[in-house]
């Protein structure tokens, strides 16, 4: 039985007790322990259920790597599932649910599966439930869903802030053990920027443990005195920065690294950010992360009980908890060795050790032996028991596993040897190399990950590098350390290594995905022999360890399946975060209100006071409408447009994208970028314009004004600024570089009123300060002028069919100038109108809208612009692409305008269908809508649309099948159906 | 992430700073070109597994575009220069030979 042994733990202050809730069941434990240590303490092994199987699990682990021992934490909005047990360190207060079960941990309906194993192989998923497909969703789905996954997702948002930090240090160190401390000090001496980082609350790694176990000293010092001693020595340095708590996640390109710290997890509701993202730029980046045990594949290895012989001794020295009173420990190295003395010194019972190795001389080994505790060599073994271990039985580890004998114990320490963790040198491509004498992958530092200079911008050292004791981790000739020498290891993937079916389709290699040896050993007789196909055929090192415990003795299996040497198989991708990180760190401070920066106008808050209803556009916020007391939307866009056509309306065009194109050569680069001869245009009048890709299609539309002999003003839509911008920008700097042209986009520095409707002159003319008249000022120009004391630039332009004029003062006049039109306008019914009646008024006078009548495939010739397309020109902009075939085809679907019968409303985006069918069954298509409006100044249903040489179809009608089932029937007509003439707004 | 030297402010650019613009130095084919120029000229781009020179522009900086000569693998960066020019400097071309002896620039191989 696992319980807390009455010694000191070097984590743990037994004089703090904190009080925490297991599956709702009140527990005690100190402050220091995980919640893993905790329980232990508690008495409690059992800890989760598996993926598959629901196997029942107990904790293998002390650490990161832990595959099992996952809980949800928290309540309410800070609930998180799959968090590992093994590394929650403890609080007061801590709640914690076990995943995967039900109706309770100790019973769980779902263990059924184990009993079914025999049906669920590698790769069930994929075998199984093919048919019939509608099944998927409402039997397969639901019961996979049901019985199979980890921890359910929190709900609601977050109840914790999240927070990024930015810093750049010459050396970045990941890894606060004995390797990371020793290049520290080096580099913090040489005056070097250096953060020093690791993941673990306290400093020193494994040695501070393992050296109180076996003497270790360094430089005459125990390994705790140094550690201590080089934490001073580095604090009292300003160039170096020490964190603890902080997990190296990532390596990126050019010494980008990316760590997270956990702030706050252990005080929940703190005015404190819970998880920090640390983005740092390193001039070099050292892995000092030392190693991970692998576990040993053997029958029974995933029983309660059954855990690394690091976790054990660590539980044992640490936290002052034992897995067992009777433990025995199966090795096939010195190392596990340290856990057997551990054991002794805290008067846990050691029956045996097994080795599989045939000599077994070291000086770990030797002091144990002294102690009287039996070692079995050249021997493996299998566990037993219900629910937990109850007894192991031992064989000969090259046998088919015929028991030799038979040892009742409550715990088993096992330990398959050691594996550098290569993760960090592997996210950027930082090759491994394989060493076959220690049966570990270790980086290869002639082939690091490179940076932008060439050279390697990442080292490992230490374990990280593949050295197994202290003096090499320290990489110090000159520093004195004393250590026992550990003898080699005996690598060993299966254990028996002669095992057949029974015993193999019990061994686990992948805990958490309950992939066994046979699942394997299946996966490549069915021909997944490539690592990364075995992986995801058998989900083995997926999930929240990614392979951490498993890779290793997962590839071994998988090589020995296929003939091919380990080498040859190679591992599957290591990939970030190291260990995985809250989704809430990633996201950091950008949620909500800041999640990504509003653009508002000048008259922002004026619309924002008045009703406004609002439409994203880009960055932006337009109002859609202005609703009155006991008006809906739908009225007040009505009333909106019918007040544009009798009376007068403002509309605030500020958003509307402004740039200036000057110099010499601004007539040429003018006629490249629009369809149109921009440079024929006179100084002081304006033109409507066309912009396409180089492509041909029309990507954006606007009027421009020439405002001098070298001076154009682009208006572009209130998107497509940037856009826009960026594009002139771009053939300008990277094609015709010899034009002496600048470009500036101003949107930003005007605002942009546009007074529409027959009494707009009116308006603006008591204002006073311009001559509007039709004479003084014709459709299609523009002036400087002042009205009501403001400066400004009047263009008289109109995209709803009425008189109009586009008023712009410099920004900070925006506001004053509404105010002055709003005052003067009050008698004739002047009222401001949104985006929606915009629409509907274009829409009313047949005029197109990029992104509805466009989206990237349409060229203006589609449109019927041929009028603005240039044929005396050699060049422009998307002049060749409207050349290929496909653009000149005859048969293109084209702009008009549509009817209902009905008078009814079409289905925005509803295709025109005919009767024929295609290869798939589906009705042959002919066009389609692209913008529909109940028009409140003709009573109906008003709308455009691309069809099938429609302009040659007029009177003709086509059905459009509605998603709601109906058809609706729609007459093909002119797209112009308010004022065709146009009579309207030149007056 | 890549880090790049801007050639025209001297800025080191964060990658966060920079919108890439896919292979440099291409040749335009406007009207008059057949079809094969203007389908490689708009199409066509290289995609090396290994040196590449690309453009980039400093968007969230000085705005400029300029090019950078890169290894699509290693990351090494030999060098940035300015967009206006029709073939990369003397200068960067060499260290990309250091690297790469048989590298020649325009060899679509």
């Amino acid at each position: 039985m696992p319980h807390r042994l009455s010694r000191p733990g070097r984590r743990i202050d037994p004089a703090r007790a904190l009080h925490f809730t297991f599956d709702g069941a009140p527990h005690r434990g100190f402050a220091g322990d995980t919640l893993a240590s905790a329980l232990l303490g508690a008495g409690r092994i059992l800890m989760g259920r598996s993926f598959k199987y629901h196997r029942p699990r107990g904790p293998v682990t002390a650490g990161q790597d832990e595959p099992n021992a996952l809980v949800g934490l928290g309540q309410g909005g800070r609930f998180e599932p799959n968090q590992r047990a093994t590394a929650t360190p403890l609080f007061e207060g801590l709640t914690a649910i076990s995943q995967n079960r039900w109706p309770s941990l100790e019973h769980d309906v779902g263990s059924v599966n184990a009993r079914l194993s025999r049906f669920l192989p590698a790769g069930f998923y994929y075998k199984t439930f093919l048919w019939p497909a509608s099944f998927w969703k409402k039997v397969y789905e639901p019961v996979i869903r049901a019985s199979a996954g980890l921890g359910r997702p929190p709900e609601g948002p977050d109840a914790d802030r999240y927070e990024h930090l930015h810093t750049h240090c010459d050396l970045a160190i990941v890894g606060g053990g004995i390797a990371g401390l020793a290049a520290a000090l080096e580099a913090g001496r040489a005056g070097r920027r250096v953060l020093l980082m690791e993941q673990d609350t306290i400093w020193g790694g494994r040695t501070v443990t393992d050296g109180a176990i076996d003497g270790t000293t360094i430089d005459g010092l125990d390994p705790a005195a140094w550690v201590a001693r080089a934490v001073d020595d580095l604090s009292a340095m300003d160039s170096v920065t020490l964190r603890s708590g902080l997990m190296g996640a990532g390596v990126y390109d050019h010494g980008y690294l990316t760590a997270h710290e956990r702030v706050a997890d252990d005080r929940p509701g703190a005015d404190a950010p819970r998880h920090r993202l640390w983005k740092i730029r390193a001039g070099h980046i050292v892995t000092a992360t030392g190693g991970l045990e692998r576990p040993l594949a053997f029958a029974g290895n995933d029983l309660p009980g059954v855990m690394l012989a690091s976790a054990v001794r660590d539980y044992v020295c640490d936290y002052a908890v034992t897995p067992g009173r009777r433990v025995v420990i199966v090795t096939t190295n010195d190392d596990a060795y340290r856990t057997a003395l551990a054991l002794l010194d805290a008067g846990v019972e050691v029956p045996a050790v097994i080795d599989a190795r045939s000599q077994v001389t070291g000086a770990l080994p030797t002091r144990v032996r002294d102690r009287g505790v039996e070692i079995v060599t050249g021997s493996g073994l299998r566990a037993e028991g219900t629910g937990r271990v109850e007894r192991v039985l031992v064989c000969d580890v090259t046998g088919d596993g015929t028991p030799t004998r038979r040892i009742a114990c409550d715990a088993v320490a096992m330990s398959g040897g050691w594996s550098p963790v290569p993760h960090l040198w592997s996210h950027c491509g930082g090759k491994l190399t394989w060493n076959d004498e220690r049966g570990f992958f270790a980086p290869d530092p002639d082939r690091p990950p490179v940076g932008a200079d060439g050279t390697g911008m990442v080292s490992a050292i230490g374990t990280a590098a593949g050295h197994m004791d202290a003096a090499a981790c320290l990489g110090q000739a000159d520093t004195p350390v004393t250590q026992p020498v550990e003898r080699l290891p005996r690598p060993t993937w299966i254990m028996p290594e002669r095992a057949g079916p029974a015993l193999r389709s019990k061994m686990f290699l992948d805990y958490q995905n309950d992939v066994k040896v046979s699942d394997i050993q299946l996966a490549a007789q069915e021909g997944f022999v490539s690592v990364e196909h075995a992986k995801r055929y058998t989900t083995l090192g997926m999930a929240t360890d990614q392979g951490k415990l498993s890779n290793i003795n997962g590839l071994a299996v998988l090589s020995d399946a296929v003939g091919r040497p380990i080498p040859d198989v190679g591992t599957t991708t290591f990939r970030p975060p190291y260990v995985p990180i809250s989704m809430g760190s990633i996201a950091g401070e950008a949620r909500g209100e800041i999640f990504q920066p509003l653009r508002r106008t000048p008259l922002h808050d004026w619309h924002e006071a008045n009703g406004a209803t609002w439409e994203p556009v880009g960055h932006w916020r337009r109002p859609y409408c202005y609703t009155r007391d006991g008006e809906d939307i739908r009225a007040a866009v009505s009333r909106e447009i019918r007040n544009v056509r009798e009376n007068v309306g403002l509309l605030d065009a500020s958003t509307l994208g402004k740039i200036v194109v000057k110099g010499p050569d601004a007539g040429r680069f003018m006629d490249l970028l629009y369809t149109n001869m921009m440079s024929t245009l006179a100084v002081g009048r304006c033109r409507y314009g066309l912009m396409c890709s180089e492509n041909g299609f029309l990507m954006d539309d606007g009027v421009v004004a020439r405002l001098s002999e070298d001076t154009f003003l682009c208006h572009t839509t209130t998107g497509g600024a940037d856009r826009i911008h960026a594009h002139m920008e771009e053939w300008l700097q990277t094609e015709w570089w010899d034009l002496k042209v600048h470009t500036a986009n101003v949107t930003e520095q005007w605002a942009q009123i546009a007074v529409v409707g027959p009494r707009a002159r009116d308006v603006l003319d008591r204002l006073g300060g311009m001559d509007l008249s039709r004479d003084a000022m014709p459709f299609m120009t523009w002036s400087d002028g002042t009205l009501a004391d403001l400066p400004v630039r009047v263009f008289r332009i109109s995209f709803s069919g009425e008189l109009s004029y586009e008023v712009a003062v410099p920004a900070n006049l925006g506001r004053a100038l509404w105010d002055r039109l709003l005052e003067a306008g009050a008698d004739m019914g002047v009222m401001p109108y949104g985006t929606e009646a915009l629409h509907v008024l274009r829409a009313e006078k047949g005029f197109i809208m990029i992104g509805d009548e466009t989206d990237g495939t349409v060229i203006p010739q589609d449109l019927g612009l041929h009028w603005a397309i240039s044929k005396k020109k050699d060049d422009f902009i998307g002049k060749r692409g409207q050349q290929r075939s496909h653009m000149t085809d005859p048969d293109r679907w084209k702009l008009v305008g549509l009817e209902t019968l009905d008078g009814g409303v079409l289905p925005d985006g509803a295709y025109a269908a005919l009767d024929d069918r295609n290869a798939n069954g589906q009705r042959k298509t002919e066009g389609r809508v692209t913008s529909t409006y109940y028009s409140p100044t003709l009573k109906r249903g008003i709308a455009m649309g691309l069809i099938l040489n429609g302009p040659d179809r007029m009177g003709e009608t086509v059905t459009f099948p509605g998603t709601d089932g109906k058809v609706h029937t729609a007459r093909i007509v002119d797209p112009v159906f308010y004022d065709k003439q146009g009579a309207r707004q030149d007056v | 992430m890549l880090i790049l030297d801007c050639p025209y402010c001297g800025v080191r650019c964060d990658e966060t700073e920079l919108t890439p613009g896919g292979e440099a130095h291409l040749t335009r084919h406007g009207p008059g070109s057949d079809d094969a120029d203007f389908e490689r000229y708009l199409f066509q781009r290289r995609n090396p597994r290994g040196v590449h020179l690309e453009r980039w522009r400093h968007a969230y900086g000085c705005g400029k575009w300029f090019h950078a000569a890169r290894h699509t693998v290693t990351m090494q960066v030999f060098g940035t220069y300015p967009a206006q020019t029709t073939e990369p400097p003397a200068d960067i071309v060499e260290r990309i030979r250091a690297s790469d002896p048989d590298w020649t620039f325009g060899d679509d191989t």
